[in-house]
């Protein structure tokens, strides 16, 4: 039994299973519900051999039909492709379950295979070990993402998704010119190869920031977040879900591998630019998400807002500070998917989602407001939640290399976040002017977004492991071992 | 300057000039067709890179990359054309709204 997990290619396996299960629920639409259900509970089976593989034998390099490197494509896992492989699969099965309750048949359908499709995609570009292959699963992952924000069908998750759809092309083609440019300068994509070859040059730099460039419109980070809070506060719940909790880190994580491995060291400005442009964007997201009338656009806005945390870890540098946007990055897709969650809820319950106009919710929907809150928490940085443990490192990390001005944004954002999530629980309780019908939720669709947002908060206790798995095949520079 | 180099240098000029024209034009076709300027652009990059000495042969693995940008190209208009189609059904209209106010709507 032990040898017959060692020996499974695991990987080859994360990215079959959900490609097979898409590809099965398109041919057989009647029977898509429980066909995208068992995917989604075998996914996560596999990931977990996937983790035992990496625990045990450390480090793992797979070479896809046995053609190698330089001219195969490889599947590579170490501890941080791991760690959002896990947050993947947790958050992939909770939208699963909401889901199977959310869609109706016709939509479900349609719904399964491209989130199947979507869910392989991310696993593939969380093994990819060359940045060609990246190129290839982020399309794949983003035609999939904006066929899913579309199924909403009205005029305006259309045109979100249209304007999402030329942005991702952008993004990719600016990455891909990138790619040629490396490519041609050392004769290799795979990223391990690059990291031994590469050296500053004209062309290496052009690379960089077309590559970054690209990358941080797919992030959405400030000021290129125009698209984002649209496409994902028109999309269906499940789908504003996985697009903030799950999409927007996939290109966030290709610019940290390309950061920490790829490219050249740069000059510290660099650095800073991104810090700079993450705490506007902590300010900017925070103060437009109080502004919104709409409970959707405000958790969009919140995303816009906590995508800017991860990028206060560049001036910082310090594998802390790694450490600390990583934990922040993982407690933001469960707190994010659960707010989500919470929010299609409503939603369905009351037909509208009006912050001034929330009737009474707290009375009618407790365990999907207790789920909000719990989230809002999460988001705010309160212990023992996971989005805490992210912040003290982070915070750990800017005073010790005497940058407190990062620290102040860190408590600044964590007060507007306090302020938005209020304003909704307030309005949650107090009853409408005008009553509304309501509708009934179905109970699965309360609970998994209660499940995901106890899980953020509890994300604090684990931190001891989810470092020590961050360690295997560390990427990151040595700061300092706090 | 040898031709290769001239062929890279007319594929990163048809990229700024599809970038031009997604920027510049708001019909939502001309936007489309703009991002396959571009991509035609970095493939012609690509390909005129391959050949890395003159005379020799060349490299064919940026060639396989082409054929897979373009299999991803043609996936991507295909799904652009779909959308445009339905975003002009459901509005009347080719462009984006100047200031779209959003309305959610539970379906």
């Amino acid at each position: 039994m032990g040898t017959a997990v060692a020996n499974t290619p695991w990987c080859v396996m994360v990215i079959l299973l959900p490609l097979a299960g898409a590809l099965v629920s398109f041919l057989w639409p009647r029977r898509s519900v429980p066909l995208g259900l068992v995917t989604a509970l075998a996914v996560p089976a596999c990931v977990a051999g996937l983790g035992w593989q990496v625990a045990e034998q450390g480090v793992q390099r797979y070479a896809v039909g046995g053609w190698g490197a330089p001219l195969g494509i490889d599947l590579y896992a170490d501890g941080l492709s791991l760690l959002l492989l896990l947050m993947t699969a947790l958050v992939g099965l909770g939208i699963s379950v909401y889901s199977s309750g959310y869609f109706e048949r016709k939509t479900a359908a349609v719904f399964w295979p491209l989130w199947l499709f979507l869910w392989a995609a991310l696993n593939a570009l969380f093994l990819s070990a060359d940045i060609f292959n990246l190129y290839v699963t982020l399309e794949l992952l983003g035609l999939s993402a904006v066929a899913l924000v579309a199924l909403a069908g009205g005029a305006d998750a259309l045109i979100a998704a249209m304007r999402y759809l030329l942005v991702s092309l952008l993004g990719s083609l600016l990455y891909l010119l990138g790619v040629a440019l490396l490519y041609h300068s050392f004769g290799s994509v795979d990223i391990a190869i690059l990291a031994q070859r590469v050296e500053p040059s004209p062309a290496v730099w052009a690379a960089v920031g077309l590559m970054s460039a690209g990358l941080l419109l797919k992030t959405a980070l400030f000021p290129l977040h125009f698209w984002l809070p649209p496409a994902h506060a028109s999309a269906p719940a499940p789908v504003s879900a996985l697009l903030s909790a799950l999409v927007v880190k996939a290109s966030f994580y290709i610019l940290l591998r390309l950061w920490l491995e790829v490219f050249p060291p740069s000059d510290a400005a660099v650095g800073q630019l991104l810090g700079v442009l993450g705490a506007s964007a902590v300010l900017w997201g925070g103060i437009q998400a109080l502004r919104q009338a709409r409970l959707k656009l405000l958790i969009a806005y919140s995303t816009v807002a906590q995508l800017g945390y991860f990028f206060l870890a560049f001036p910082l540098g310090t594998s802390i500070a790694w450490k600390g946007a990583l934990y922040l990055l993982l407690s933001h897709a469960l707190a994010k998917a659960a707010m989500f969650m919470a929010a299609g809820n409503i939603l369905r319950c009351c037909g509208h989602d009006h912050i001034v106009a929330l009737d009474r919710v707290a009375k009618r929907l407790p365990l999907t407001l207790t789920a909000f809150t719990l989230a809002g928490i999460s988001s705010m940085g309160l212990p023992p939640s996971g989005g805490f443990t992210g912040k003290w490192l982070l915070l750990d990390a800017a005073l010790y290399t005497g940058q407190w001005w990062w620290a102040l944004t860190l408590i600044l954002g964590g007060l507007l976040a306090a302020a938005y999530v209020f304003k909704v629980v307030g309005y949650a309780f107090t009853p409408a002017e005008v009553s509304h019908e309501v509708r009934v939720v179905p109970v699965r669709m309360e609970w998994t977004a209660l499940v995901l947002a106890l899980a953020a908060v509890l994300l604090g206790l684990g931190t001891p492991w989810l470092l020590a798995l961050l360690d295997i095949g560390f990427p990151f520079d040595s700061g300092y071992a706090g | 300057m040898n031709s290769l180099l001239l062929y890279a240098l007319a594929g990163v000029g048809l990229f700024t000039l599809g970038l031009y024209a997604l920027i510049v034009h708001a019909h939502l076709l001309r936007k489309i067709l703009a991002i396959n300027v571009m991509g035609s652009g970095v493939f012609l990059v690509l390909v005129a890179l391959g050949g890395r000495t003159p005379g020799g042969a060349p490299d064919p693995v940026p060639h396989a990359m082409v054929i897979t940008g373009i299999v991803v190209a043609v996936s991507a208009t295909a799904l652009a054309l779909a959308l445009l189609l339905r975003v002009q059904a459901k509005t009347g209209r080719t462009r984006f709204p100047e200031q779209g106010n959003i309305i959610l709507k539970e379906y």
